[in-house]
């Protein structure tokens, strides 16, 4: 059984202009230990997917459908057991590392916080323990550093920082939100390399959400691939994220510059007004006249594997990408 | 020196302090009233309640400075006295009205929707009375006295600090810290306590310091029209009030008390000012690059 299985997850914000359908019937599952990814463009609900795991969706938001985590029924569990449920067994690695932290609190004592409330720890302890946390992240000074305020370190230390606090609860489930958003190249791999650490050593399963595909490829067990708040293929890493099934994931890649850097043309549909049928037929190479009518089901396409999509078997037969088009001979 | 120690917060606040003059102004005469009032005893040359009906009215000389009263009371003495309840009354409803704000501001912003409209409107209908007249009447609803100045006086100054904090609570919670706190399991009050609180005292600070100064103004004010504490104690806003009827005669029982309240007023308005400036941390920045 895994870890962590939703079922036909809906999330709505209402909004003064009406229905904002964020996400929409997903089903996911994530295995206990896997990293699995959540992959798509601005915009497409993955973040709102993750905050609706732990219910830190703002008032006006209302969740249908099953979030199961070990068992137990998230979406109707009391507060006080979801206040537990945080940190303790699934945790997030926030956003941004530049607004994540407290500005105004030494950051070691945002760790050891951590740890006194997690682990029931006693200050002193709890503040060795931190300091070992960052050595063992490779944070240069951690003793220094520790006594400084988050304006005083970098975007790379303060996401060490953050990756510590949220494993002081050493939890089963990490939830990384965009945690390579806004990094140069660089500090990407620092930050890959840290969550890689993270799941490496505590053993926790990961739900990564990210645009980015090269973060997904070098971490990630399985993938998701998030189009207009619905999942449209779902399967192993290495097979998504090289050969895609579903015309969507195939623009995704054929957008890498490696690829051509070959934009999808068009953009997303507003989630206030979905069209029916399939959410990606306007821009899609294949769409036919079913494709506006009916939502297409699940397809397999390999144990593990499957896609939304009508025409999975054309897409697949060509077996090549449908948006690299003829940029493909210039393309390196 | 070490450029992050430079830059640390506390060395900053005192660098900056002591360039601004009239904070720094402030803060030396802030310092020399509370030893005013601390050594009060010592400093003053007779008891603030000793009569000399014989020398009553003396224009200042060596053995009164500021000159005596009506009753023959030393004026100087008296003000030196006076210092003790003015800042009394001035801390102490400052801390009182800070206090509630903060309290009804952080749950107000932290809880939004019900709770906060019921405190948001509760502060609407406090600041649709005028604040003096309202205090005027609770004053003398509870009559006079020293507790009940501080109450009435507090009853109307917390409103300011409640939408101060909510409105800073609800930027806070904007941004990401708030989140991952909730994030990570943190109870309700934990997060307002550990995580909000820190993050909005500094225009709070700014406004208990102003707002010592006004509460002084003020509790001289209702001791001037009868209704704060009683005599013989002695108390700017009385002897201010003692002296209306001998403003030809003996100006110095006028003269003296409303220098006091106005140079403590001053003083406090000084420094709330300069740490406005101080703790701003846009200027922080500015200092940093």
């Amino acid at each position: 059984m895994a870890l962590l299985s939703m079922r036909n997850l809906n999330t709505v914000f209402h909004s003064e202009e009406g229905k904002i359908k964020a996400c929409n019937d997903v089903s996911l599952d994530i295995p206990a230990g896997k990293t699995v990814g959540l992959i798509g463009e601005t915009g497409s609900g993955k973040s709102v997917l993750g905050l609706s795991i732990l219910r830190l969706l703002p008032r006006n938001a209302s969740l249908t459908g099953e979030i199961r985590y070990k068992g137990q029924d998230i979406l109707t569990m009391p507060g006080k057991q979801l206040q537990q449920l945080r940190g303790n067994e699934i945790a997030l690695l926030p956003q941004s590392p530049s607004t994540s932290l407290n500005p105004v609190l030494q950051t070691g004592s945002q760790i050891t916080e951590g740890l006194c409330l997690h682990r029931k720890m006693k200050w002193k302890p709890a503040w060795e323990k931190a300091l070992a946390m960052l050595r063992l992240l490779n944070l240069p000074q951690p003793e220094k550093k520790a006594r400084e305020y988050p304006h005083q370190l970098s975007g790379g230390m303060k996401q060490r920082i953050l990756a510590a606090i949220s494993v002081t609860g050493r939890p089963s489930l990490l939830i990384a939100d965009e945690p390579a958003k806004g990094l140069d190249a660089v500090l990407r791999a620092q930050v890959t390399g840290i969550l890689r650490q993270l799941t490496g050593e505590t053993g926790a399963a990961m739900l990564l959400i990210t645009h980015d595909l090269k973060v997904a490829a070098s971490l990630c067990d399985e993938v998701a691939v998030m189009y207009a708040g619905e999942i449209v293929e779902n399967g192993p890493a290495e097979k998504i994220l090289t050969n895609p099934v579903h015309p969507y994931a195939q623009g995704l890649l054929a957008s890498l510059p490696e690829h051509g850097l070959r934009p999808i043309p068009g953009y997303g549909p507003s989630l206030l007004d979905l069209p029916a049928g399939c959410k990606f037929q306007r821009r899609c190479l294949l769409a036919r006249d079913v494709c506006a009518e009916k939502r297409p089901p699940w397809q397999v396409f390999s144990n593990g594997w499957h896609a939304r999509c009508w025409f999975i078997d054309q897409s697949r037969k060509s077996q090549q990408n449908l948006y690299r088009g003829d940029l493909q001979k210039t393309a390196v | 020196m070490d450029l992050t120690a430079a830059a640390s917060g506390q060395n900053l606040t005192l660098q900056r302090l002591k360039k601004n003059k009239s904070a720094l102004a402030g803060l030396v005469i802030v310092l020399l009233l509370l030893i005013i009032a601390l050594f009060a005893p010592l400093l003053a040359p007779h008891h603030p309640h000793e009569q000399k009906l014989d020398l009553a009215l003396t224009a200042p000389c060596q053995e009164y400075p500021f000159g005596t009263d009506h009753f023959g009371r030393c004026i100087f003495s008296r003000i030196i006295f006076g210092t003790r309840t003015s800042l009394e009354i001035g801390v102490i409803v400052t801390a009182i009205s800070a206090f509630t704000g903060i309290v009804f501001g952080l749950l107000g912003g932290f809880y939004s929707g019900f709770v906060d409209e019921l405190i948001m409107r509760v502060v609407d209908i406090f600041l649709a009375f005028p604040g003096l007249i309202l205090a005027l009447v609770i004053a003398g609803l509870l009559g006079p006295g020293m507790f009940n100045v501080m109450f009435a006086l507090a009853l109307v100054g917390w409103m300011g600090y409640t939408r101060v904090v909510r409105g800073a609570v609800l930027a806070e919670k904007e941004k990401g810290f708030f989140a991952a706190a909730k994030a990570l399991g943190a109870g309700d009050f934990y997060i307002m306590y550990r995580h909000l609180l820190p993050n909005i005292i500094a225009p709070v600070i700014v406004m208990a310091t102003l707002g010592i100064g006004h509460a002084i103004l003020t509790a001289a004010g209702l001791s001037f029209l009868g209704l704060g504490i009683q005599p013989p104690a002695p108390v700017w806003g009385s002897m201010l009030n003692d002296g209306k009827n001998y403003l030809q005669a003996a100006p110095q029982m006028t003269i003296f008390p409303g220098f006091a309240i106005m140079i403590t007023v001053l003083a406090f308005n000084f420094l709330g000012d300069g740490m406005r400036d101080i703790l701003d941390p846009k200027l922080k920045e500015k200092r940093i690059t």
